[in-house]
């Protein structure tokens, strides 16, 4: 029962095809048979998953079901679920239960949506390849050799392999974009502010934003449906009136101004990554689409100023796993000094720690201006390159990686190199603007993602883009030869 | 060598919210440990604050109070430290744009002179949790419910010259904080606590010295000593020609000394950086105006009401009107007796001597404005006299009874019986030829003293429920037309 859009699981509940305690121990047995391939769970949490789907049953019966109503899904594992632990793929967390659920989990269960598991991810949520986790590196369902991408790896490959209809991921600098690029998959980081980051392990606050990563473009305009609102519990989260991401889907492209940023298609894109996005805006030009050449003329910038704030937040964020209250504590601390120490350097992972060092560094006395503060006037400079450019089209495309997904452990002794990877994504983070990923092409038998970048709270164009793109494309649809073999 | 002391104050005091600063846990002293705590203020991961805007209202009110500059673009900073109960291994507050900007405030000195110390700035931040280390053997408990309780700390200039001046300044800034209604001032239970930043130069010398910084002193008498044994041993030092170190120092009440907590060498890097998870503060004028307009009297125009007003002397003025409590107090007896200037001597004079003496505050005073009030007006109605209404004083705050019961149960309603008088009066003069005598010869300046043996007798033949008015009056009278 598994490779079925979340919209075909929908209707084919409703037609009463099937029960969803039925369709979720199909997708949990699914996802037991199949799941030491790709590693993309951490936990699956059959009985709870059991439970509510139950309830949805019961919901249905009584003629109030939602669209969600019984559909299963997914949850990366920093979003904290009640009952339900909550690693961040890290040691510190490994027995971590949450006493609450996180604002984006209480939407999707009020839907009635079944939550059948937690995905692997980088550990914290640091990390481009899926490879920083405590519970082991996940493997690209296309390609058991190839990292599925990061840090939302777990729900990617999860989503890719047909062991889920869609998942949650965060997106702090192409987290969502980057791992649906490298999985064929269509995944949106909407604006900073549309979903609330309450319950959402922080990573670097002023970045983290949370979104679905689903099959295809309808499917992932329900999940933000049941994922978006303001809410009172994040300061951050936008006032705005609840939109509904489905309803333009349909509209014709006529007339869309598509601008293409030079910096995204310089001498460090692969060659035939390029041709596949090339191809793919001829696609849309042909829909109607006017094409037409802008510059950002910042982007390079994005990623020394990225690695900045990204960290020194994270630095800060990070402190509370102290081995006081809850996660790792060391074994006999000698003293304070020593609990805080052995605790943490045991806790957190390798990537972790050099990115708390790096933004400890970075905010200390004396270091403050020249890195903290030169890379908040980047990011306004970075803001205001993305609102000229906005001011001229409407949306802006081009790649979401350089390359399509890289082998397992080729990155891995080179942290710059990864952080190269995050090039085209990062930007969209620090001026908070949405951008999302549609699959475009293959090359070598690995997926290419379209990078599709709006104005603020325009995600309903993008969406709309990315639809009308897969009526005209098959893309989507393909899919990878382990999920025939496992099936 | 001649020395000068230069001291600044950074004074926490804790708001009155309903709920803590950035959470909508009830704010309270002395419920179960972690009772008091929501998500947010256990640091639980994916928490974030909700800023108390009542927080800011009260931040604002104190600002537009000491006239000071307001800060209409604020910003929350987070100060990275680990301890135990500091549960997010970082302080929300605010550094380099607090919600009130400089400002001042006046000081009365003991030469009855008026001294303005500015105030730097003032800046809202959320308090820690407490590390109990006497409740579980060879282990530390933590208990959350004071983590996230809103503050607002208040930052001196080192204006002040000694700590007299500093305890001034630390009463003054509590009549405001109580008069506004921002606090409820209870330094036993530390809503007002201060640090104090010492240091001395030699007189004449503009440089400042080296400073000690005295953490959490939370009593007015503390203050003052603190900062004295603190001075007495920087001069020890610098006179045996040592050098003073930065550092942090603890008052020891006991001893009555201090000692180092933590130099500057092991201070920490706080790496303050604004808050991603809290938007900036904005306010504007119209905001700011409403606060302003809606001020009550302050401590100092509630002085100069006293003194125009009432016509009390500066001094009772400035006495009367140091806490909110105590001025309510006042002008709550005068509406009862209508009497000022009486008012004002048994508040500053009998009740601060009880209160002194059982060291309560004007709250937990056992003798209501009222009874006080009443206790004036059968003073001023001639039903007793200063010496009965002293005894009457006396068992109301042992609180025995009513005003007029106590008087009448003491029997010290005053003779006022000219016939009694003139009796005691009588025999007075006759028992007592040998004065007679003296008063008789004396000159006519010198016998008003004189008349005092006279009077002192026939108030103990009385027992001292005599109208000392008319016991004087027929006295003088008697006495004079023996001449």
């Amino acid at each position: 029962m598994t490779n079925k859009t979340l919209i075909q699981i929908s209707t084919e509940l409703s037609a009463g095809n099937y029960s969803s305690r039925e369709i979720t121990q199909d997708i949990i047995a699914g996802i037991k048979a199949r799941d030491h391939q790709f590693n993309s769970f951490i936990t699956v949490s059959e009985d709870l998953a059991l439970q509510q789907a139950d309830a949805a049953d019961a919901r249905r019966a009584t003629g109030n079901a939602d669209l969600l109503t019984g559909v299963p899904f997914a949850h990366k594992d920093l979003f904290c679920t009640q009952g339900l632990r909550t690693t961040c793929a890290s040691k510190m967390l490994e027995n971590f239960v949450p006493p609450y659920e996180s604002t984006v989990g209480q939407r999707l269960l009020a839907t009635g949506a079944v939550c059948v598991g937690k995905t692997n991810m980088d550990e914290f949520a640091m990390g481009s390849s899926n490879e920083n986790s405590y519970f082991g590196a996940v493997k690209n369902p296309w390609d058991l050799s190839a990292v599925p991408g990061g840090s939302s790896g777990g729900s990617a490959a999860a989503v890719a392999a047909g062991l889920v209809p869609a998942a949650t991921g965060t997106d702090t600098g192409g987290s969502i974009r980057q791992p649906a690029s490298f999985c064929n998959l269509t995944g949106i980081k909407p604006t900073y502010g549309r979903v609330s980051r309450f319950g959402i392990v922080a990573y670097a606050s002023s970045l983290d934003q949370a979104g679905p990563m689903c099959t295809t473009a309808e499917d992932a305009a329900v999940m933000l449906n049941a994922m978006a609102g303001f809410d009172a519990q994040d300061s951050t989260s936008v006032q705005q009136d609840a939109a509904d991401f489905t309803a333009d889907l349909n509209q014709p492209l006529a007339g869309l101004k598509v601008g293409l940023p030079k910096e995204f298609f310089g001498s460090g894109l692969d060659p035939q990554v390029a041709d596949c996005i090339m191809a793919a805006v001829k696609q849309i030009e042909a829909l109607g689409a006017e094409i037409v050449d802008i510059s950002l003329p910042n982007l390079e910038l994005s990623i020394p100023a990225y690695y900045v704030i990204a960290p020194s937040e994270a630095s800060s964020n990070l402190s509370r796993f102290d081995g006081v209250r809850y996660g790792y504590r060391c074994d006999q601390p000698e003293d304070l000094m020593d609990l805080y120490c052995r605790s943490r350097a045991e806790g957190f992972g390798a990537e972790v720690k050099r990115r708390i060092m790096v933004g400890t560094y970075a905010l200390s006395e004396g270091y403050y201006d020249a890195y903290y503060l030169k890379a908040q006037r980047i990011r306004r400079l970075i803001k205001d390159d993305f609102a000229r450019a906005l001011a001229k089209v409407d949306v802006i495309m081009g790649p979401v990686a350089p390359t399509p997904a890289f082998d397992l452990g080729s990155n891995t002794k080179d942290p710059v190199a990864m952080y190269l990877e995050d090039i085209y994504t990062l930007s969209a983070n620090m001026a908070g603007i949405p951008a999302m990923s549609t699959p475009a092409g293959f090359v070598n038998g690995r997926p290419v993602g379209l990078h599709i970048m709006g104005n603020y709270f325009a995600e309903a164009k993008l969406l709309n883009i990315a639809h009308q793109y897969q009526q005209v494309t098959d893309w989507h649809l393909e899919t990878p030869s382990t999920m025939q073999k496992g099936a | 060598m001649a020395w000068e002391i230069v001291i600044g104050l950074e004074i926490h005091v804790q708001l009155a919210t309903k709920s803590k600063l950035f959470s909508g846990a009830k704010v309270g002293f002395g419920a179960e440990p972690n009772t008091q705590t929501t998500l947010v203020d256990l640091g639980m991961p994916g928490s974030l604050p909700v800023f108390n805007q009542e927080a800011l209202r009260m931040a604002v009110t104190f600002g537009t109070a000491i006239d000071a500059e307001i800060g209409k673009h604020s910003v929350f900073a987070r100060k990275n430290y680990f301890y135990p109960d500091s549960p997010k291994g970082y302080q929300t507050s605010q550094m380099d744009h607090p919600i009130v900007g400089i400002g001042h405030l006046d000081i009365q000195l003991e030469d009855g002179s008026t001294k303005r110390i500015g105030v730097t700035r003032a800046h809202l931040e959320e308090d820690a949790g407490k590390s109990l280390h006497d409740d579980f053997d060879g282990m530390t408990g933590i208990d959350l419910n004071r983590s996230s309780t809103p503050l607002l700390e208040i930052v001196s200039e080192p204006d002040m010259r000694n700590a007299k001046e500093a305890v001034a300044y630390m009463r003054k800034m509590h009549a405001i904080v109580t008069t506004i209604g921002i606090s409820d001032g209870n330094m036993a239970e530390g809503s007002m606590r201060c640090d104090a930043n010492v240091s001395i130069r030699p007189k004449g010398q503009e440089k400042l010295g080296t400073r000690a910084e005295l953490k959490n002193i939370n009593s007015f008498r503390f203050i003052e000593r603190a900062i004295n044994v603190e001075v007495e041993r920087q001069i020890d030092i610098l006179e045996d020609g040592g050098k003073i170190a930065q550092e942090t120092r603890l008052y020891d009440a006991d001893k009555n000394e201090t000692r180092p907590m933590r130099s500057k060498e092991e201070a920490n890097d706080y790496r303050y950086f604004p808050c991603p998870d809290l938007l900036p503060i904005e306010i504007d004028d119209a905001y700011i105006d409403v606060i302003r307009n809606a001020l009550p009297e302050l401590p100092d125009q509630r002085s100069a009401r006293f003194v125009n007003q009432l016509k009390l002397s500066e001094y009772d003025a400035g006495v009367l009107s140091a806490s909110r409590a105590l001025a309510d107090y006042f002008e709550a007896v005068v509406v009862v007796c209508n009497d000022t200037k009486l008012s004002a001597n048994w508040v500053t004079g009998e009740l601060a001597k009880f209160l002194n003496q059982n060291n309560l505050e004007i709250d937990a005073a056992p003798v209501t404005a009222e009874q006080l009030g009443q206790l004036i007006s059968r003073i001023k109605d001639d039903t007793i006299n200063t010496k009965g209404a002293k005894t009457v004083f006396e068992e109301l705050w042992n609180q025995t009874g009513t005003v007029d019961g106590i008087i009448a149960d003491k029997g010290l309603k005053q003779v006022s019986d000219m016939d009694a008088i003139e009796a005691m009066v009588d025999d007075v003069i006759a028992a007592s030829p040998k004065q007679v005598q003296q008063y008789l010869d004396a000159e006519v300046e010198k016998r008003g003293k004189m008349l005092g043996f006279f009077m002192g007798q026939v108030m103990k033949a009385s027992k001292g429920s005599a109208n000392p008015g008319q016991v004087n009056g027929l006295l003088k009278k008697k006495l004079d037309a023996l001449c």
